[in-house]
């Protein structure tokens, strides 16, 4: 019974989007989390994603508007409506996947690195560790050992332990990466990478069926034709991730 | 999982006591509502520390403002002008920011028969960095509504109680300042209730919640991004904001009274 | 925005800062400045439009009127405003589509609440999907403002409550024993009276106003705050123009921008409160 009615919903929905939407979306991104997403000295969102969105876009055929969002309210603007994806560097996790889809990955899972001031060599396990609110990393820290400072954006995590706030910041890897490098050594890796989460995919509102499956098909395109593998060894200093 | 279950685990959840873990899938609204009044301590800790210690020194600042010495009157006006003409989230920010900054260094202090550490660290967590700007606002706001009220003292009460032979400490003190009071209580109030309000501000600014102990505000938004739902906690919060400020409202009521009850 | 910028890696000091300053971003944060001023001027109409309706439905005639003028008063006084930008926006929003969903769609089979997605018609979804980001900007600046204005409507209706009670009721009675109906009453008497006692108020409540616009962030506009903070964050070799966290800067700016606001406007008032108690039997009234 339940599915019928499901079946039916999809077909009514796609029956009445193709007849009326000229196949406009919005992409809806953070804009703070270099090399993902961030918004260039133009003003305008770049990065990573922004370049695989407008690949898919083609693809797909679809016209597509960038607009950011904070982080904390991503999702619920998500299904309220006010933009049709989220792609801002989210990984796939059960969590979220309760509440939204996610298309297929269009990033492997990067493992989250810890960051100190260099020369630190603490336990990590109960240290003070700096990470975003509601990041996978938060969570991961949460319900570890460790003592959890949260953070609005993903620059106060960093500046946290620059001034001595915490001992260390748990991150994506990539994000980090940027930061180390440009900080003339002030910054560096410590402990051991840990993976938590799975990919980065698309999210999508679960009744939006036909979206996600135009976007499958696009994603699955530009990893076919090694744009995609060309984009991340273009944007994670030369990555080779094989599709 | 009963809900009485629930308040024991998490009541004092926003002290650090209870159960550790926050609750991450199948959120009850138990937990919703037993968790945001758990960070509503935290509210009415800000409020009572800032309003506590905001009052006395609101009212040295409003005298201050009055005096006719210069070297008093220019810098409590200064102060009340820079903290009034901006806004308290951009104040939390610039403070924070200024705390970090701040060599982290302790002393210990000897008083005879205990010592107590002191830490600038501390500067920065919200319990001691954030009251301090919240004192620091109210009165500022507060010493601005003491001086205007100062102001109008009426001049014959004055003149009264210098014929009968009192100084001017004891005029200061016994005619002065609770007349003012009377005066300013129903503006003073409803800068208690802004302060009041103004406490959900806190973690949302630029102090950071540590081991996932927060205010009511940090708990509605956590579970707003849990359950992908704003509908249902911040309405919660909202309804525990209106009962607490009719609590508030019902104190300075009763406050109102005994400093009027000698009128008839 | 100069020929000299084509390159940023090859400037440097004076002419780094005005290629620096003159960034498609910085413009935009120039221009959010603009955005916190329309909102004030456009917020100020509808918070005295619903400020009369509240002080008048308190005192109206009918008791349920009273009634819904007394709990909107004090429900909004009651509720922190960030904690009401958190969700009356957006239930706004989805009122407003549900509405037209209802209008446009009648023949939409499926449910609008499907699990957590808020769903109507492609037609019905407020601003259409098509529409250009402007327009997407514009609606949600639109929604602030609303916002913005519902919950300093009720403080204004406290305040003009509080200022129709003022007006000496020896005045209205006189004017009653000339013969004058309740209408004329309201309009030549009560009315031009009230603005005395209601300015220090509204003065008041136009500063408090003036210090919540940075909460115009939490609502998705993109205003002076944001660009602060996107402008001030650490800018990795990946930018044009790298720099370390300058956010304390990008904020002292803001401080001061207020500070020279309330300044101005504080002079503004005590102008207009000698202007408007000339004549009246107030303290700061000349006879």
């Amino acid at each position: 019974m339940k599915l019928t009615t499901l079946l039916t919903t999809a077909a009514l929905a796609t029956g009445i989007a193709s007849a009326s939407m000229a196949d406009a979306i919005r992409m809806g991104t953070e804009g703070a989390y270099p090399p993902y997403n961030f918004v260039n000295d133009a003003g305008e969102v770049d990065g990573f994603e922004r370049e695989v969105g407008d690949a898919l876009c083609e693809r797909a055929e679809l016209e597509c508007t960038w607009v950011t969002n904070d982080w904390d309210s991503i999702i619920p603007n998500l299904v309220s409506g006010n933009y049709d994806t989220i792609i801002a560097g989210m990984s796939i996790t059960d969590e979220r996947d309760e509440v939204i889809d996610f298309t297929s990955e269009y990033f492997p899972p990067d493992p989250s690195t810890y960051v100190a001031l260099a020369g630190y060599d603490g336990d990590l396990s109960g240290a003070v560790v700096a990470a975003q609110t509601s990041t996978i990393q938060a969570s991961y820290i949460a319900s570890s050992g460790a003592t959890l400072v949260e953070f609005a954006t993903p620059e106060e995590t960093v500046a946290a332990v620059r001034n001595g706030e915490a001992d260390a910041v748990l991150a994506d890897d990539a994000f980090l990466a940027d930061i180390v490098n440009a900080s003339n050594g002030e910054l560096a890796f410590t402990g051991e990478p840990v993976s938590i989460g799975g990919g980065i995919g698309m999210g999508i509102r679960e009744s939006d069926t036909e979206l996600k499956d135009k976007m499958n098909a696009a994603i699955a395109s530009i990893k076919a034709d090694g744009t995609l593998t060309a984009l991340i060894a273009k944007w994670f200093d030369g990555r080779m991730v094989k599709y | 999982m009963s809900c009485a279950q629930t308040f024991t685990d998490y009541a004092f959840r926003a002290l650090g006591y209870g159960e550790r873990a926050l609750p991450k899938a199948d959120i009850s609204l138990c937990e919703q509502i037993v968790l945001i009044g758990s960070g509503l301590i935290w509210n009415v800790y800000f409020a009572v520390v800032a309003l506590g210690f905001g009052f006395f020194f609101a009212s040295l600042v409003a005298f201050g403002r009055a005096s006719d010495r210069k070297w008093l009157s220019l810098p409590a006006a200064t102060f009340i002008f820079l903290v009034r003409g901006s806004p308290l989230f951009i104040q939390f920010f610039i403070v924070y920011e200024t705390f970090v900054l701040l060599p982290k260094v302790g002393w210990d202090i000897n008083l005879g028969f205990i010592e107590i550490g002191i830490e600038t660290r501390w500067l920065t967590r919200a319990w001691l960095g954030a009251a301090i700007v919240l004192f620091l606002n109210t009165s500022a706001y507060t010493a601005q509504i003491f001086y205007g009220a100062l102001k109008s003292v009426p001049r014959g009460d004055i003149e009264a109680a210098r014929a009968i032979g009192m100084n001017t400490v004891q005029i200061n003190r016994r005619i002065i300042w609770p007349t003012m009071l009377r005066l300013a209580w129903p503006s003073y109030t409803n800068e208690a209730i802004f302060l009041f309000h103004a406490t959900a501000l806190v973690f949302f600014s630029s102090f950071p919640a540590w081991q996932q102990r927060g205010d009511s505000l940090y708990y509605a938004s956590y579970f707003a991004d849990k359950t992908f739902n704003p509908f249902v906690p911040y309405p919660i919060i909202a309804g525990f904001f209106i009962l607490f400020t009719i609590l508030l409202i019902l104190l300075f009521g009763w406050a109102n009274k005994r400093l009027n009850r000698h009128l008839s | 925005m100069f020929n000299h910028c084509a390159d940023p890696s090859l400037v440097d000091g004076l002419s780094w800062w005005s290629c620096y300053l003159t960034t498609g971003k910085h413009i935009n944060f120039y221009q959010s400045f603009l955005v916190v001023f329309a909102l004030l001027l456009l917020t100020v109409p509808i918070i005295l439009a619903f400020g009369f309706a509240g002080a008048l439905a308190r005192r109206s005639r009918m008791l349920p009127v009273r009634w819904f003028g007394l709990g909107y008063t004090s429900m909004v006084r009651g509720i922190p405003d960030i904690i009401f930008f958190l969700f009356v926006p957006i239930a706004m929003d989805q009122g407003i589509e549900y509405l037209r969903h209802q209008w446009k769609c009648s023949d939409w089979l499926e449910p609008v609440r499907q699990g957590n997605d808020f769903v109507v018609c492609t037609a019905a979804k407020m601003p259409l999907g098509i529409s250009p980001q402007w327009v997407h900007e514009t609606y949600g600046f639109l929604l602030a403002t609303l916002a913005f204005a519902i919950v300093f409507g009720a403080f204004a209706a406290n305040t003009l409550h509080g200022a129709l009670g003022a007006v000496p009721k020896a005045q209205l009675e006189t004017a009653a024993a000339f013969g004058m109906s309740r209408g004329q009453i309201f309009r030549r008497i009560h009315l031009p009276q009230m603005w005395a006692y209601a300015l220090p108020g509204l003065s008041n409540l136009w500063m408090i106003l003036i210090k919540a616009t940075p909460l115009l962030f939490l609502l998705g506009v993109e205003d002076i705050v944001y660009w602060a903070r996107e402008l001030g964050g650490t800018k990795t070799a990946r930018f044009a123009y790298p720099h370390p966290d300058w956010r304390l800067g990008y904020f002292l700016v803001l401080l001061v921008f207020y500070l020279g606001l309330t300044w101005v406007s504080e002079k503004f008032f005590n102008n207009l409160t000698r202007r408007v108690s000339k004549g009246q039997t107030t303290i700061g009234g000349t006879v």
